[in-house]
């Protein structure tokens, strides 16, 4: 047998808008932009990337599902996306039940508010994945068995953590500096654990469609599918699974429909299964059918971003170092406070895209295009953090006095 | 390869960032090679600069290449706006038509005698005589734009006679240099200019700010270190106080940031036309007490306030490039820039705020102000863009079009 793990991610954050200090005491509405034009309205990027992406690829996707009885799929989707998909796009979560109840869709377990809360507060962090199985089972009625980190932000003590909670499996980046000689197109064991299994993204394989697929200095552009399929064969060579694991908004959004990616990914869905013995799984039947070859160990934190593949974009600088545990310091006292919509505002802050606005290591090379932000600068995203802080301060002084 | 430079001041006549550039650009293509031949329309003593010839088109004190008398209080404040409408003027109520006017023939006699390869000349003030080249002695004309009327006007329309001695200088020149993308964007706009005619070339840093005889003493500003000590934040601004610079703008900034942090204290270093007008309002708006105006200063005492200032604001209405932006950031301050500097076009790890935006601004100032580690951030990332571009740079970029022009 040989497998792909097709495994995309869904997420959108709710973006702060340009909160300022003169809001504080005032005005405590952090998320909800009203000029419809403005960088940080989350209602007018939503429905530009529902046109763009969600729409067209989810609808090749259940179409395949039609077509092909052997086309299988997993999605992690955060507790943000799911609520603007309930306020601005129903019909997809209609069309997301449909395709759960197929059983050939998998929902892939992670922190609702697609956070950092591993590295800051343990406590906090399980919170966060407990009320991201609520929601998943609420809506779709499944319970998901295999676990994510946010942007695969994956180590030893992570992995022990999933065991300990009964996930199956969990995915990380499968990078060359870990895996060394090793392949990452096997099952592996995390070092310390008794029933987790180690899926590890083929990076070379999903980037080449994830990052380089419209990339016209690319040596190997254009890419075809026939191209493509060769390289996956290779792959098959040296283990029996390609875990291809991508943003869901590679198809649509970073690739743009005109550069082909939806004929691409059609074909490629059609073409792979057309071979006897090619198989599509979804995580969990990756970690059921496959022995994990031997074990692995992350000390560090890897990722599956950038160059560095680590946490330096979301953690490290002197702004994030500032805001972050000034966030959570304040949490035991939301809690405590019973109030529904401060802990929610509390948690929606804790959204890693935040501190990926405030990283300036891209933005002091004056590379405008390596920066995506809702805001002008890191500095200016640092600037309405800490004045909704000062908000969120001031909400629990006036309830406690 | 000759070249005649027009300029209309150099330091220390200076009032602004004109004569800096004009030294600092002059000094790097003379150390490239450049035979340069600098023109000014005043009598002074620049026998300490060695690497170019400065020659003097007339014999007037420097005081007066702005027009105006001896006893003319707008003298001092140093307008640019000609008052070219005075029936009669008296020897002591010249205009600076006048100066032009003798500047020119300096350089029409000066053109009989000798033959440059190229004129290279600096706004408006020098433009006629920089067109008289070109269209009677056939010499390839460089215009160098580091203002357009519109930004002194705080673009208000302005003087029609200046818009009108920029446009012929704009479109006889052989090529034009803007100091921004801004500028540029003006100049093809406002004056039509095809945007292939025009090559951006940035300012850098005066080569003074790096010469390392400088050292700051807090000990001799006793009232601000004590301010200091008790944890006030100093807010400094330097510049002329005219309408350009957007002052009023900053001072209504500083009440809405005083009401949230009253541990601030702003110093406006300078002075021009607006300066009464800006110590009424700051007493208008009730935080005479948070501001301190220094009057007109140069030298060691501007570096101090550099020095002793944690923040920087440059709240311009329009500001071509604002070399002052570049001196605050070597001397360690976190900026606040207006959208609308040409600075902030190759600065990064600064504030940026639409001049109009008197909330935005003093949001910026209240969060640095109260976070220390942004202020850290910003200081030590702004050390590696305030000189990416040198003046060797910049010299490199002139004699490349220098060479496909003559």
């Amino acid at each position: 047998m040989r497998a792909i793990c097709l495994y995309l991610h869904v997420h959108q954050p709710f973006r702060y808008r340009a909160y300022s200090i003169f809001d504080v005491a005032h005005n405590s509405n952090y998320f909800s932009e009203k000029n419809y034009s403005s960088k940080q309205s989350n209602e007018r990027i939503f429905k530009k990337v529902l046109e763009k992406s969600y729409r067209p690829t989810f609808d090749l996707l259940e179409e395949s599902l039609k077509k092909n009885p052997g086309f299988k799929i997993s999605f992690s989707i955060t507790g943000t996306w799911l609520e603007q998909a309930e306020l601005w796009a129903p019909e997809i979560i209609a069309q997301l039940k449909r395709m759960i109840k197929t059983n050939r869709v998998e929902i892939v377990s992670e922190t609702y508010y697609h956070s950092m809360s591993f590295f800051y507060n343990r406590d906090e962090f399980i919170s966060q994945v407990e009320l991201h199985q609520k929601k998943i089972n609420q809506l779709f009625g499944v319970t998901p068995k295999v676990f994510r980190n946010t942007e695969l932000a994956y180590n030893d003590s992570l992995a022990k953590w999933a065991d300990d909670f009964g996930f199956k499996g969990i995915l990380a980046e499968g990078w060359d500096k870990i895996l060394g000689w090793r392949s990452p197109n096997f099952v592996y064991r995390p070092v310390g654990t008794k029933n987790l299994k180690l899926l590890l993204k083929n990076y070379r394989l999903s980037d080449d469609i994830a990052f380089r697929f419209s990339d016209r200095k690319w040596s190997q552009w254009p890419l075809t599918v026939e191209k493509y399929l060769n390289w996956v064969n290779d792959g098959c060579l040296n283990g029996n699974l390609i875990n291809l694991f991508m943003d869901f908004e590679t198809f649509g959004e970073h690739q743009w429909s005109e550069t082909g990616i939806f004929d691409f990914l059609k074909t490629f869905i059609d073409s792979w299964l057309k071979v006897y013995d090619n198989k599509f799984l979804t995580v969990s039947e990756a970690c059921d059918l496959m022995k994990p070859v031997g074990e692995i160990s992350m000390p560090e934190t890897v990722t599956w971003a950038d160059t560095e593949r680590d946490l330096s974009a979301w953690r490290g600088n002197s702004l994030q170092d500032a805001a972050l545990p000034a966030l959570y310091s304040l949490r035991e006292k939301i809690l405590a406070s019973k109030d529904p919509a401060l802990i929610d505002d509390f948690r929606k802050l804790t959204t890693s895209d935040h501190a990926y606005y405030m990283c300036t290591k891209y933005w002091n090379d004056g590379d405008v295009h390596a920066y995506f932000s809702a805001y002008d600068s890191p500095y200016d995203a640092f600037m309405y953090f800490m004045n909704i802080l000062r908000d969120l301060e001031f909400r629990l002084s006036e309830r406690t006095s | 390869m000759k070249i005649l430079m027009l300029g209309w001041e150099l330091p220390p006549n200076n009032s602004g960032g004109l004569g800096v550039a004009c030294l600092n650009l002059s000094k790097a293509l003379a150390k490239d090679g450049a035979d340069i031949d600098f023109v000014v329309p005043y009598l002074a003593d620049h026998s300490n600069i060695k690497f170019m010839n400065v020659l003097s088109a007339t014999n007037l004190d420097p005081l007066f290449r702005f027009g105006g008398g001896a006893y003319n209080s707008e003298m001092i404040s140093e307008r640019i706006i000609p008052n070219i409408t005075i029936p009669d003027s008296t020897p002591d109520m010249m205009s600076i038509r006048d100066v032009q006017k003798s500047y020119i023939n300096f350089i029409e006699k000066y053109l009989l005698e000798f033959k440059p390869d190229l004129v290279h000349a600096h706004d408006w003030l020098t433009f006629e005589a920089g067109v008289l080249a070109k269209k009677n002695f056939g010499i390839p004309l460089i215009a160098h734009v580091h203002a357009t009327e519109y930004d002194r006007s705080g673009m208000n329309g302005g003087n029609p006679l200046v818009h009108e001695i920029e446009r012929e200088g704009l479109v006889l020149a052989d090529k034009i240099f803007a100091v921004s993308n801004a500028t540029k964007n003006l100049i093809h706009e406002k004056y039509q200019i095809p945007s292939e005619k025009i090559d951006v070339v940035y300012n850098s840093l005066d080569e003074n700010f790096l010469k390392s005889n400088y050292e700051f003493r807090r000990d001799s500003y006793p009232y601000l270190k004590k301010m200091k000590e008790k944890g006030y934040t100093i807010v400094s601004t330097v510049g002329r106080f005219t309408i350009q610079k957007g002052l009023t703008h900053f001072l209504r900034a500083a009440k809405l940031a005083l009401e949230k942090n009253p541990k601030l204290i702003f110093l406006f270093a300078g002075d021009g036309e607006e300066k009464n007008e800006l110590v009424r309002l700051a007493a208008d708006l009730g935080i005479s007490k948070n501001v301190i105006f220094t009057g007109f200063i140069r030298g060691k005492k501007l570096r101090d306030i550099y020095s002793i200032s944690d923040v920087f604001v440059m709240s311009s209405i329009s500001e071509p490039f604002g070399l002052t932006a570049l001196e605050a950031a070597h001397h360690g301050d976190v900026l606040i820039l207006t959208k609308q500097s040409g600075v902030s076009e190759i600065l990064r790890s600064a504030f940026f705020y639409d001049f109009w935006d008197e909330e935005k601004l003093a949001n910026e100032i209240l969060t640095v102000a109260g976070s220390e580690s942004l202020q850290k951030t910003l200081k030590n990332n702004i050390k590696n863009e305030y000189q990416r571009i040198s003046w060797d740079d910049v010299a490199k970029q002139c004699l490349s079009v220098y060479n496909k022009l003559r």
